[in-house]
């Protein structure tokens, strides 16, 4: 009997820090949230409950329409780190010498260990019109006069996959270094060209890592808020910037939660409809063993 | 949730009392980039050994977000402009009324703070006073942009692509006045001010193709200027001086319609726990020689009397190349934000930035 209060007692400890994690820094706040964002404001300091703050995201374009941009440009970074992120994580897992391997590895996470604001400040040191490429540029005559890289799309997107393609990588390389040799081996012997072996075996296999990687990257690069910014410039129209103004530049704590609430349900449905699509679960991807 | 809250809070402030018992008194000091500078914080911390000063940096809007997020606890002392007081304190109840006896008022310019007192007084309670004042306003390069007049130069296509503004409502503002607009006449009348606000946020668009970026503080400012990736921008004229002094071609230029003027202020918040190191602050840096070392730090003049003459040498000399008596004539202090406005100003910048450009 004493033994089992003693289990009870390690796993009540245990699982402590846990349960006060989720319901303290997760779940009540967005109760709280979700609380506010269905207060109206009827005058100074008075509340009514209902839903018209939903009713304003979805009347004003200019708030629907930056939410799909988000999510939009969100999914063309997680597919451009995919691109980027599988033959780096292939190398590492497949190819690479067995020493090499950790030293590999660790130098794909020392960008982690400099601050987003300052990997951002980088871009912006290096893309300016007065910055190294616009300079280097017009020292080896390939342009007449300056050229600005920054306050565009295409920077925003660039910074984006650089920041975020690690978080594709890992769980890529822990995906694909399971795998068996042999497996791929005994696709060439049974007559498979590369692409066979790569698409039929390599593929199928990595794909919890594949989905595990897109997922984090996705949701990590909807609800980025520094790099687009920085890097956006007068372009720049990000959703959680949305977020920011309503709740601090505009004193509008209650349309603020809404899009908070709006953020997390779009992109939660992304992320469904995703696993839906390459027929994968929870389970089988992020919380695979 | 709310006795989760209560719990919480009742925690913390054992804390709080528990360590302020322990230790001397600390002024906690809410404000802006530059109003807190280390010399004058020693100096006071040398005057009142029994107070520490902490600072947090902030600007307008974030004093006022962080301040309604706990019902105006966790600062001593604060300096959002004059106005955003009134609104502020109306809908959110934020602010603490003030002891006029305990501040040196002989020390401070009679124009501002009557002024700031004709925007801050709720119920007969003032709740504000002023301390630095500036404006807001164009700077120019004049080696390249020599020709700069008013706001409407922002927008002009001479200068495409070298021009910079920072996308909130003085720029709204600024732009209403270039069209030939009075907005604050406009105030008491929604209707009006959003069709005026309609027609800024057209030009606004428009002019969206000649602007590089938009700044957001004077750090960027300053490097966009610096480099000269930037010839023309919309300006705190402090920042302008200190750009003066490091290059003698960038000026401040006051619009012909008339600078944009803000006057910071000192407001205690509702549950600020240190009121007497509080205004021992205020009196000690409207003194005259803190004032000075003060006015180096901010860049802006001190709402004393004799302001302009306590600036250091080098920014009294951009100021005098910048204003004349005309110029000083011409001021457009900001009038208090009626509630409701902020919102329609609000949605007009919104449609700025969303809108496409190049």
């Amino acid at each position: 009997m004493a033994r089992s209060d003693v289990t009870k007692l390690s796993f009540i400890l245990l699982f402590a820090p846990f349960a006060l994690w989720i319901a303290l820094l997760i779940i009540l706040p967005q109760l709280g949230i979700g609380y506010i964002s269905l207060r109206e404001k009827v005058g100074p300091g008075e509340y009514t409950f209902g839903v018209s703050n939903y009713v304003a995201f979805l009347s004003e374009p200019i708030y629907w329409n930056t939410l799909l941009r988000t999510a939009w440009m969100s999914i063309l970074v997680t597919a451009m780190a995919l691109i980027v992120g599988f033959p780096v994580a292939y190398y590492i897992a497949k190819i690479a010498q067995r020493r090499s391997r950790a030293a590999l590895f660790l130098m794909c996470l020392i960008p982690l260990w400099v601050s987003d604001l300052v990997r951002a400040f980088g871009w912006i040191v290096i893309l300016r019109e007065t910055g190294l490429v616009s300079s280097f540029l017009q020292k080896i005559g390939l342009v007449s006069g300056p050229v600005e890289f920054l306050y565009n799309d295409a920077t925003v997107v660039m910074g984006l996959v650089y920041t975020v393609v690690l978080f594709m990588i890992v769980p890529l390389v822990s995906t694909l270094d399971g795998m068996d040799n042999s497996l791929i081996e005994a696709g060439y012997n049974l007559g498979g060209s590369r692409f066979t072996v790569f698409r039929r075996i390599v593929v199928p296999y990595a794909m919890p890592g594949i989905v595990a990687g897109c997922i984090i990257v996705f949701m990590l690069t909807a609800g980025s808020y520094l790099t687009p910014i920085l890097l956006g410039g007068k372009n720049s129209m990000w959703f959680t910037e949305q977020i920011y103004e309503q709740f601090v530049t505009r004193y509008n704590w209650e349309s603020g939660a809404t899009f908070g609430v709006l953020l997390l349900v779009f992109t939660s449905f992304v992320v469904w409809l995703g696993l839906r699509l390459t027929d994968q679960s929870l389970a089988s991807t992020v919380a695979k063993d | 949730m709310k006795s989760t809250f209560a719990l919480a809070a009742t925690t913390a402030l054992a804390l709080i009392v528990a360590s302020t018992a322990a230790q001397a008194e600390t002024l906690r000091l809410l404000t802006w980039g530059g109003y807190a500078p280390d010399n004058v914080i020693k100096l006071f911390e040398e005057a009142n050994p029994d107070i520490t000063v902490e600072v947090t940096l902030s600007n307008n809007e974030e004093m006022v977000a962080k301040l309604r997020a706990t019902g105006g606890a966790g600062y001593d002392l604060a300096q959002p402009s004059h106005d955003r007081i009134f609104a502020a304190q109306q809908e959110y109840n934020i602010y603490k009324p003030l002891d006029l006896s305990k501040v040196d008022t002989a020390a401070l310019a009679p124009n501002l703070l009557e002024g700031v007192k004709a925007n801050a007084t709720i119920d007969g309670a003032l709740y504000a006073v002023p301390h630095q004042w500036g404006t807001s306003g164009i700077v120019a390069d004049i080696s390249k942009a020599p020709d700069v007049k008013g706001w409407g130069d922002l927008c002009n296509p001479e200068y495409k692509g070298r021009t910079s503004m920072r996308l909130r409502r003085t720029i709204l503002l600024g732009t209403a006045f270039s069209l030939g607009k009075d907005p604050f006449a406009l105030y008491g009348d929604k209707a009006a001010y959003q069709t005026m606000l309609d027609e800024v946020t057209e030009k606004l668009i428009a002019c969206k193709d000649n602007v590089k970026t938009y700044w957001n503080g004077g750090d960027d400012l300053s490097t966009l200027l610096l480099s000269g990736e930037v010839v023309v921008s919309e300006a705190w004229d402090s920042t302008a001086f200190k750009l003066y002094g490091q290059n003698k071609n960038l000026v401040y230029v006051p619009p012909e319609t008339g600078a944009l003027a803000w006057i910071d202020t000192f407001v205690i918040p509702r549950k600020g726990e240190a009121d007497d190191a509080a205004y021992k602050w205020i009196n000690f840096v409207m003194k005259p020689e803190i004032v000075k070392l003060m006015s180096d730090s901010t860049g802006a003049i001190a709402a004393v009397s004799n302001g302009i003459d306590l600036l250091p040498d080098d920014k009294k000399a951009a100021v005098k190349a910048a204003f004349d008596e005309k110029d000083l004539a011409n001021l457009k202090f900001f009038a208090n934000i009626p509630a409701g406005l902020e919102d329609m100003e609000g949605k007009a910048l919104e449609r700025i930035k969303a809108a496409a450009s190049n």
